[in-house]
């Protein structure tokens, strides 16, 4: 049948550990990305141009709904066509960040369409400009109904960064990947990225959880 | 330098044969991922706790990793334990355990959400368990799970994208290609881009709309 090897196991976990360390940080650059740009996605749709809300609408449904490992590969082999070269880290993070800021436009539209018509006749009321309105009043009201839909995606984003092994970002799979051509030993490396991924994800959602339902109580919000 | 057109002329044919095994790949996964998704539910909401354990715990092993991670275990490392599939079987197995996990969520959230009253006037009516299934529950909770399967598959369309990473000739793959002896990487990954959107705003998403309406009339005639 198969045998494991705790001897071969223990030698390279130290190097997918290290790996690990490069994952959640793709991960994290790539989120921070994807919440700044996400943002602005989300209120460019609400602005009085309807030309700018219908082609921002159509780029970001364009993005959804195309293959992630495909826009990984354009943005890292389009720039050199035309003379702009970018390191496999750099390409990975805007196409990443870009590609869950569209899933985060979404999560924000819907939260931003939760705060009720009276808020917005309020701050008009009380004469607040623009920058105002959505930093002090709509943005902390519409936060709270995004959590949910904002966990879900760091989530989901720490469990897409393996694609960026395509390009030769150097974690956890790319590293395994190494490992398994190296030693012709694939069960251990990609076992051990799996049961990782595994360790990380599991008590991330459950943190998120918990997370979401603490700021709901401090809020004083029901469900 | 080639204009686009020229591009197209040369290269379309082989677009084509790519998106052909890319709607092949995502047909068989579709299946593959409703099939699981409807017994996985079902297990999930099992009064016994030996099927509703062994869902929970398929369902979070899929949910907590990677597709990618999945799929490079079923192709390179489940030969080791006598399971060996071809590669094309190998990536539509994948993308449709991978899919099917989320989908058995869908399906649990959609018959928890059938309303109390349905289930006691199956009981009322003495129905079986199974025909109170077949017969009442499930149909109602197809028309609320209908708009998410819609996402889910435009999804599983997009996940079929990681199977060229074993050598699937799909549409992913034969980009790839293209670029690698072409270099013009904006015609290549650009027009493959274009073809998935097609696929997921001009198929997929009419498809489904489509289905909602049917379900919907089917039931309010019932």
């Amino acid at each position: 049948m198969f045998d494991w090897r705790w001897d071969f196991t223990l030698n390279i976990l130290p190097r997918l550990i290290e790996a690990t360390g490069n994952t959640l940080l793709a991960a994290g650059i790539g989120y921070a990305i994807a919440v700044v740009i996400g943002l602005a996605l989300a209120l460019a749709q609400r602005t009085p141009f309807r030309a700018l809300t219908l082609a921002v609408r159509e780029a970001v449904e364009f993005i959804r709904s195309t293959p992630l490992i495909l826009q990984i590969f354009f943005v890292f082999y389009v720039g050199p066509q035309f003379g702009i070269r970018l390191s496999p880290w750099v390409a990975g993070m805007i196409a990443i960040g870009l590609h869950y800021a569209s899933y985060l436009s979404e999560v924000y539209r819907g939260g931003l369409d939760s705060v009720p018509r009276g808020q917005w006749e309020a701050c008009a009321a009380l004469n607040l400009s623009p920058a105002r309105t959505y930093f002090r009043v709509i943005i902390p009201q519409a936060l709270p109904p995004s959590l949910a839909g904002m966990g879900n995606y760091l989530v989901g984003i720490f469990k897409d960064t393996p694609m960026l092994s395509v390009i030769g970002v150097a974690e956890l799979m790319h590293t395994a990947t190494a490992i398994g051509s190296e030693s012709y030993r694939y069960l251990e490396p990609y076992t051990l990225v799996g049961l990782i991924f595994l360790a990380i994800s599991l008590p991330s959602a459950a943190l998120i959880r918990a997370f979401e339902a603490w700021v709901r109580k401090k809020l004083g919000m029901t469900r | 330098m080639m204009s686009y057109s020229a591009f197209l002329t040369e290269y379309g044919p082989r677009f084509l044969d790519g998106a052909t095994v890319t709607a092949i790949q995502t047909v068989l996964a579709a299946i593959l991922a409703i099939v699981i998704a409807l017994v996985a539910g079902l297990m999930r909401l099992s009064a016994n706790v030996v099927p509703r354990w062994v869902a929970t715990t398929y369902i979070e092993i899929f949910r907590g990793t990677s597709l990618l991670v999945q799929l490079y275990w079923i192709f390179f490392v489940l030969p080791l334990f006598g399971i060996t599939l071809e590669k094309f079987t190998a990536g539509f197995v994948a993308v449709g355990m991978n899919l099917g996990a989320y989908g058995a969520e869908l399906v649990r959230g959609a018959i928890l959400s059938v309303p109390r009253g349905q289930w006691e006037a199956a009981i009322a009516l003495n129905m079986t368990g199974a025909q109170r299934m077949r017969r009442i529950i499930l149909p109602q909770a197809m028309v609320i799970m209908l708009p998410p399967w819609g996402n889910l598959l435009i999804e599983l369309l997009k996940g079929t994208a990681l199977v060229s990473l074993i050598a699937v000739a799909d549409l992913m793959f034969e980009a790839k290609q293209i670029n690698g002896t072409t270099f013009l990487s904006a015609q290549a990954f650009g027009t493959a881009l274009i073809i998935y959107y097609a696929m997921a705003r001009f198929v997929i998403t009419p498809a489904m709309r489509g289905l909602e309406r049917r379900m919907r009339r089917r039931l309010s005639r019932a």
